[in-house]
């Protein structure tokens, strides 16, 4: 399993990388294993759209399953990946490349401290199974 | 093998049926109203009647075998119920007929009412909603008005478990509500913690599934209920796997304020593609007024000489119609006969066999299928399809290769909380031989999954179709219809 270093995680298994004030969001590569298939990717905030910790931002949905993708922390929204609804299959192959899902300007840097480093969601992944 | 479609085996000229000459002047239609072709199969009666007994037979059905599909309560039907729901005085009555003509159906709705009511505990029945879905729908908006009725309108939240049935969220966002979702405990129980933390004056109601969906009865069900009513809230109890408590718990006695029913459930009418479904809803009295209209009712007592006289009656707050007419009627005969069949005695024993099967089976399988949440389990069990020595075989696998060994897969996937969850519910109509065929099966399984992994990987290898693309059929919704012209 994936976990890149420079990535910071959420118990839900969405990563978000900080360049500056931006963050990019997209679901783990634990996340799209556990998933299997992805089918079927649905943003469901637009750009210029402010979102709060925890809203709603996609519908990822798979053979198996369908679930939701939240952002850990608030912002602005500045940009949302368009590709991802005519190639879901994007999160299997590449999940913290080109399946990222979202882009935001940061709103309040301290709702970041609550997110784990590569190591903390390492070890969170190994006792959930396999 | 792939059988032909009825154009396939279409013949020029063909005929099943031979039209009289007509007896009156001829005219023809305007040839703007005309169609060039019309393209429909030619073929006799007996190619008609060939092909479609064959695609029957293909089929598997509750009738052909186990069929151990988790919470949705498989059990076989009785054909008792289907000679009964055939006689001329049920089956050949209309809906809009006068009540007076039709005294034996409201007798027997108002039987059902009266005998769904002292089944789970509660005072007033609605035998409406056309299935176990609509039967949340009623309910979630029986909550909804009652809250609104006292001018409470800041309840807009609705609690759902973890180990809910995944309509209970549907239902609740289908009725306007916010949901919030509960984690389970170690146990398999509500999160006592977490409901007492997300409990205050915005909370409508909570959606409990109880057994839940990893056929474990909540420990602390007295208490997730005081609760969620100390905190305002009203208790949603999702009857779904009512199969695990007949004359043994009343639902209303413990304190859940509606519950539907669901008769292709629990009382053995048609279920999955057999027959409508069937979803009654059960209040306590304080919510009795906002059942849907009409109920059946005596209008008219019995007297010395005379049968009570029933007709319909609208409750005061009624939340208004959930569907035409009355429900379901014909699947009110079925489950009124098999309630009957049994009676109090036999409707106890109906759950006893179904926790006693569910329970031999998780015995004769638990040491081979691991079971996350290690309880005695009620008429269902969840295990996991999946071992960590052999990361390549997946629940999906061995639901396929199931099909080889002539049994219908168990529900997979779902309860989501469980990994490669594999949901398994025999019912009480099966045998002990029966049960023993399919652990056996289980067990070669497990086998295969180490010694020749490509067996299931490939499977099924037995069935008219081999494994279908799920993929595929997920992302090109296309449905094409061949028709002779399109070539």
């Amino acid at each position: 399993m994936n976990v890149p270093e420079n990535l910071k995680y959420t118990h839900a298994d969405e990563w978000l990388s900080i360049d500056g004030n931006i963050a990019t969001l997209g679901v783990t590569d634990y996340a799209q294993d556990q998933l299997s298939d992805i089918v079927f990717v649905e943003i469901t905030v637009e750009k210029g759209e402010t979102v709060k910790k925890l809203a709603h931002v996609a519908t990822i949905e798979s053979v198996k399953a369908a679930a939701d993708v939240n952002s850990p922390i608030s912002g602005k929204i500045t940009d949302i990946n368009e590709s991802l609804s005519n190639t879901p299959e994007l999160v299997n192959n590449d999940p913290f490349g080109q399946a990222w899902m979202v882009k935001f300007e940061i709103t309040d840097p301290s709702e970041l401290t609550s997110l784990m480093d590569a190591k903390a969601y390492a070890d969170y992944c190994s006792t959930r199974g396999h | 093998m792939t059988e032909p479609t009825i154009y396939e085996l279409s013949s020029a000229g063909r005929t099943g049926v031979r039209f009289p000459e007509p007896d009156v002047p001829l005219t023809h239609l305007p040839q703007s109203l005309m169609r060039e072709v019309l393209p429909l199969p030619e073929l006799s009666e007996v190619d008609v009647i060939r092909h479609f007994t064959h695609l029957s037979s293909l089929n598997y059905c509750i009738d052909s075998g186990l069929y151990p599909l988790g919470s949705c309560t498989m059990k076989y039907n009785p054909k008792i119920n289907e000679e009964i729901a055939r006689l001329e005085g049920f089956a050949y009555t209309h809906p809009l007929q006068p009540e007076s003509t039709i005294q034996g159906n409201l007798a027997l709705m108002y039987d059902l009412q009266e005998t769904l009511k002292e089944i789970a505990g509660f005072a007033a029945v609605t035998l409406q909603p056309a299935a176990g879905a609509q039967g949340e729908f009623t309910g979630v908006m029986i909550i909804r008005d009652y809250h609104r009725s006292r001018g409470d309108a800041k309840r807009t939240k609705i609690l759902i478990p973890d180990s809910a049935h995944g309509t209970n969220p549907a239902t609740s966002a289908m009725s306007g509500f916010e949901v919030v979702p509960l984690p389970s405990d170690a146990r398999g129980n509500v999160d006592l913690a977490k409901l007492r933390e997300v409990c205050d004056d915005t909370v409508a109601g909570l959606m409990l599934t109880n057994p839940n969906t990893l056929g474990l009865f909540d420990e602390n069900v007295i208490e997730v209920i005081n609760i969620v009513h100390q905190a305002g809230g009203l208790v949603y109890g999702d009857g779904a796997n009512l199969n695990a408590l007949l004359g043994i718990v009343r639902p209303g006695d413990l304190g859940i304020d509606i519950m539907h029913f669901n008769l292709h459930k629990t009382f053995s009418t048609p279920h999955g593609g057999g027959g409508p479904g069937s979803g009654p809803v059960g209040v306590s009295a304080h919510l009795a007024d906002f059942l849907p209209t009409p109920l059946v009712g005596i209008v008219e007592k019995a007297t010395a000489d005379l049968p009570p006289l029933y007709g319909f009656i609208k409750p005061p707050k009624t939340i208004g119609r959930v569907k035409s007419f009355f429900g379901q009627f014909g699947m009110f005969v079925r489950a009124y006969t098999y309630i009957r069949m049994h009676g109090p005695e036999g409707l106890r024993k109906v759950s006893e066999y179904a926790v006693l099967n569910a329970n031999y089976l998780l015995a004769k399988m638990g040491d081979v299928y691991h079971l996350p949440y290690k309880r005695t389990c009620m008429h269902e069990f969840v295990v996991e399809g999946c071992w960590p020595d052999i990361p390549e075989i997946h629940a999906l696998d061995i639901a396929k290769r199931l099909m080889d060994y002539k049994f219908h897969p168990p529900t997979n996937y779902f309860p989501l909380i469980v990994h490669e969850a594999l949901m398994i519910e025999p019912t009480e109509t099966e045998s002990k031989q029966s049960l023993d065929a399919f652990a056996e099966a289980m067990l070669a399984i497990a086998k295969e999954a180490r010694e020749t992994p490509e067996l299931l990987k490939e499977a099924p290898h037995d069935t008219p179709i081999g494994r279908l693309d799920e993929v595929k059929a997920a992302k090109e919704l296309v449905l094409c219809c061949w028709l002779p012209d399109d070539k």
